[in-house]
């Protein structure tokens, strides 16, 4: 499993909202949804989904719903709200600045010094 | 929110928290089903794919709490939080919540005893079904309710307006229930009184109207169930037996439930008997006479019916008895009264007193909130840089002030169970007081379930009241400007809300010990009063020589037997008899006519004064003085001319000068003529309160009577004389029941109510001074604290003492200062209503004015002497090493 990276703090909930975003889907299938998507390349404790999934219904991002799952079982389904999609928008901009920031920290090489000219 | 909603809501968070758990357990099981649904598919077990995918979820119970605290901390939580927080806090600084708590348990205990009082004087009926309905009937414009039974007789059954109405009337018999005779106190009651009141037999059965069939036809009684309990061991073979009432033979009918004690609230009387047996349970019968007013009524309104539809119809009844009865009921009339306390005529004064003793209970209260407040804005202060600190970490306003009221609810909790609990021993014991001798009075104040809801509501309530007080002081505070510079900033205004409370309650306080001084001082002074008759060394017999089986006829006979038999007890020095003590409970009233006078009804009467039958020795034993005239003698009889000693009041109403009575004449209300042989002193009769009374003495001889009270002067020790006087007596005739004590002690009863009123007075005035000290101390020690660094620099500056004391001192004592002056005032004002309860009570006494000066003075010295000394002993080191 090596070639899983370790979730960085604070990045559940944006995945979680893109997850949800691209149609409603109960817990597993967000767990599912975001392993397909980035590959099986993020690794999230199932359990550690839930405690994110309450949080962002309380903050309003998400709705919950209960209803019959494709394996014909009852299930919680959860939806993007108005106010979930708006947060999402900045969320995603906010981590494209920072990702393009520390990308571009990251990858500077170093310069000459000036005692040496 | 109150306390109830609060607790309601954590019920409800709770219930809820169940269900969200439920659903959480549901979506964890959703989501792991579906794991294994995958795990199957892809070929596992269905078994191991179940293990395999619960293994995978991890931790359940700990995402579950995390999922909870993901949806909000829940109030019940938050609730808990502030309690275990309030509780350290409160046990970090006990000094404070002791004070706090005892200030509080102080307010809510008075409270709690005088609304108990209250409730059950005033709020509460008789303690009898339908008691709403029930009414005493009362006469005249004096709202007497003393009736005729014939009179009784003509509303009971004419009336329109009433289901039913009863008559009753306390009187006291000997019952004996096998050679045992003892003196017992009862209700005379007409037949129809256990179906007017509504009450069922707990044993046998009651007497009912079909019982009597005229006078001495019911030899029936009813026993009361504690009297079942204490003189006949609770035997059920009682009922149906047959016992000896003042020597007539009754039978026990049956025993009434426990907690009925009849239709008054005051008195527990120990069996019942029919009225209509007057003749043998008192020796005569007062029933037959419509002049003869000595019963009282009660009637059931019917339903729909209401007071005033009533006192028509009665008023319509009175004015035919008036023209049908001139002489008697010329000129009657009938109101209502609340049942409970002898119509109002013991009903009006009760509830004055009550209410006034519920309104400076409340006063208490308050100056308890306003103390609790200063003490929790004070301590808001000290904790200033404590609450900044919370607020700079994050903490909202809300949930540091949500903490401070869980602080003060606590608080006020505590207190209020404390004070309640106290409240609760001290009703117990006014319960059974027994403060009139001889005499079962029934003071029924336990607490119910009204007075501890009302105490618990008073409780919350200044809880809430003072825990509000610093809430201001938290909104305003700036974190940073106080973390950064610490607490001393405040300048503070002028006058303070809290000032204003300090001196609002000193007020109280002043208020308190200003009528408690004067009370005192009035019980001093009725107790060295001048009664018309020395009670030092004095004996007193009270028996009633019906009750061993003597009629009017054999009485004299026996009385002159017992004077003889007194006289030879060795230390006696003067015997007389009388045929009922004056300031005794009761007193009986004869009108009397001028000698010219020719029309004897009773709205001619020249005067209406209190009458004693007395025998020659009477005046000397009591030692009344003679200031003109004779005494009797032995030959003033049935067979020598009408004669009469009058008090000084009687002369100067009928002869208008109390100088020349002696030998004038006045006439009774058969016309026949009375000589004035003698001039006593005046005295107090039926009240140590009372108006001059008119009293007249005549002859036992002339006018008979079996109502024997004997008064024995001596100059030996009661302790040995009472014992021989009791062997004397008994060797007389075994078979007759009397009570004997000093005069001094039957004097209770006539002190009973400036006792109460004394007590009373007394405590709230204590509970008073004792709020002030921790108010006036709570005021100076914040004062003194919040200056401390000032006042170490002014010492190290070399200010003196007195300079140092009046800057930490001077604002605390001016409020003192303030509070008591108008306080005193306010006492004064006061005290002018005492006088009604207290003889004697006036404001306008030096001893008093100096007192209370004195009082608050030692009130003041005694809270601010700590503090003081603490201002006085600041070390500017320490201070500013502190900082």
């Amino acid at each position: 499993m090596t070639d899983q990276a370790q979730l960085i703090p604070g990045t559940l909930d944006l995945l979680i909202l893109k997850a949800v975003s691209l149609g409603p889907l109960h817990g597993y299938g967000v767990l599912l949804r975001i392993g397909q998507i980035s590959g099986s390349t993020l690794l999230i404790e199932q359990g550690a989904l839930y405690p994110a999934l309450f949080r962002l219904v309380r903050q309003g991002f998400l709705e919950a719903q209960w209803g019959e799952s494709e394996n014909n079982r009852r299930a919680k389904f959860y939806e993007l709200t108005d106010e979930g999609r708006k947060r999402l928008g900045e969320q995603t901009e906010g981590w494209n600045r920072l990702v393009g920031a520390m990308s571009s920290v990251l990858n500077a090489q170093p310069e000459p010094r000036p005692e040496e000219i | 929110m109150s306390f109830f909603t609060s607790i309601r809501s954590a019920v409800s968070a709770l219930l809820q928290r169940s269900s969200v758990d439920k659903e959480m357990e549901e979506e964890v099981r959703s989501h792991i089903e579906h794991r294994a649904d995958d795990l199957v598919r892809s070929g596992i077990a269905p078994a191991e794919a179940k293990r395999r995918a619960r293994v995978e979820f991890g931790g359940r119970a700990h995402y579950k709490q995390e999922m909870h605290e993901a949806m909000g901390a829940h109030f019940l939580d938050t609730f808990m939080g502030d309690l275990r927080m309030s509780m350290r806090a409160l046990i970090k600084s006990p000094g404070f919540t002791w004070v706090a708590i005892l200030t509080l348990a102080l307010g809510i205990g008075a409270n709690a005893v005088v609304f108990s009082i209250l409730n059950a004087f005033i709020l509460r009926p008789l303690n009898l079904p339908g008691a709403e309905s029930l009414y005493t009937v009362e006469r005249g414009q004096d709202r007497s309710p003393m009736q005729s039974y014939a009179d009784y007789l003509d509303l009971r059954d004419r009336n329109r307006s009433f289901d039913g109405m009863a008559a009753y009337e306390i009187s006291p018999a000997g019952l004996d229930t096998g050679g045992n005779p003892a003196p017992s106190w009862l209700y005379e009651t007409s037949g129809n009184y256990f179906d007017v009141l509504g009450v069922q037999p707990y044993l046998g059965r009651f007497f009912h109207p079909s019982d009597e069939h005229g006078y001495n036809s019911v030899p029936y009684i009813v026993l009361s169930y504690s009297y079942w309990q204490s003189r006949f061991q609770a035997n059920p073979a009682a009922v149906g037996s047959t016992v000896l009432v003042n020597k007539h033979p009754f039978t026990v009918l049956g025993v009434a439930p426990p907690g009925f004690y009849g239709s008054e609230l005051f008195y527990a009387p120990q069996f019942w008997a029919p009225i209509v047996d007057q003749e043998q349970i008192e020796g005569w019968n007062g029933l037959k006479s419509r002049g003869n007013r000595g019963i009282w009524l009660i009637g059931r309104l019917k339903a729909g019916v209401t007071p005033a539809q009533a006192t028509a119809d009665m008023q319509s009844i009175a004015a035919t008895l008036g023209a049908s009865y001139p002489k008697e009921d010329g000129q009657i009339s009938f109101s209502l009264a609340r049942p409970g306390f002898a119509g109002d005529m013991l009903g009006g004064p009760v509830r004055a007193f009550v209410t006034a003793l519920m309104l400076l209970a409340g006063l208490i209260l308050l100056a308890a909130c306003a103390n609790l407040g200063s003490l929790f804005a004070a301590r808001a202060a000290d904790r200033s840089r404590e609450i900044a600190l919370r607020l700079a970490l994050g903490s909202s306003r809300r949930r540091v002030l949500r903490q401070l009221l869980t602080e003060a609810v606590m608080i006020s909790l505590t207190g209020g169970v404390a004070g309640i609990a106290g409240a609760a021993v001290l009703l117990r014991a006014l319960s059974t007081w027994q403060p009139v001798p001889n005499f079962p009075v029934n003071l029924p104040v336990n607490p119910d379930a009204t007075v501890y809801a009302v105490a618990l509501l008073l409780a919350f309530a200044s809880g809430l009241l003072f825990g509000i007080v610093p809430i201001r002081q938290v909104l305003r505070a700036n974190p940073y400007q106080i973390v950064k510079a610490g607490a001393t900033g405040v300048a503070g205004r002028r006058f303070a809300f809290r000032d204003v409370l300090l001196v609002v309650q000193i007020v109280v306080c002043a208020v308190l010990v200003t009528s408690s001084m004067v009370a005192v001082r009035g019980l001093i002074h009725s107790l060295h009063s001048n009664f018309g008759f020395q009670p030092e060394n004095a004996m007193l017999v009270d028996t009633d020589l019906t009750m061993a089986g003597y009629n009017d006829g054999r009485s004299p006979a026996m009385q002159k037997r017992i004077v003889d038999a007194m006289e030879a007890v060795p230390g006696a020095t003067a015997v007389g008899l009388v045929d009922r003590a004056p300031l005794a409970l009761g007193w009986s009233t004869n009108v009397v006519f001028d000698d010219n006078a020719t029309d004897f009804s009773m709205s001619k009467a020249a005067a209406e004064p209190l009458m004693y039958r007395v025998s020659p020795g009477y005046l000397k034993a009591a030692g009344t003085a003679l200031l003109a005239g004779r005494m009797f003698t032995l030959h003033d009889d049935e067979k020598a001319p009408k004669v009469a000693i009058v008090n000084r009041q009687f002369a100067r109403i009928l002869f208008h000068s109390d100088s020349n009575a002696v030998g004038r004449f006045y006439r009774t209300i058969d016309g026949s003529r009375v000589q004035v042989i003698g001039l006593v002193e005046d005295g107090k009769y039926k009240t140590l309160t009372e108006d001059q009374e008119a009293a007249v003495f005549v002859p036992m001889l002339q006018s008979p009577t079996s109502a024997t009270w004997i008064v024995v002067r001596s100059n030996r020790d009661p302790q040995q004389f009472g014992p021989a006087m009791e062997a004397a007596l008994h060797h007389l005739d075994p078979g007759l029941p009397f009570t004997m004590r000093t005069w001094t002690k039957e004097l209770d009863s006539a002190l009973f109510a400036s006792r109460v009123a004394t007590v009373a007075l007394g405590i709230l005035g204590g509970l008073g001074a004792m709020l002030a000290i921790t108010g006036i101390f709570g005021m100076a020690s914040y004062s003194v604290s919040k200056r401390l660094r000032e006042l170490g620099i002014r010492i190290a500056l070399g200010a003196q003492r007195r300079e140092v004391l009046q800057a930490a001192l001077g604002r605390p004592l001016r409020l003192l200062l303030l509070g008591s002056a108008a306080g005193l005032l306010l006492g004064l004002a006061a005290t002018r209503v005492l006088a009604y309860i207290v003889y004697q009570a006036t404001p306008r006494d030096p001893v008093v004015l100096v007192g209370v000066v004195l009082a608050m003075l030692v009130l003041g010295l005694a809270a601010t002497w700590l503090p003081a000394m603490r201002a006085l002993h600041a070390d500017p080191i320490m201070l500013l090493r502190e900082e």
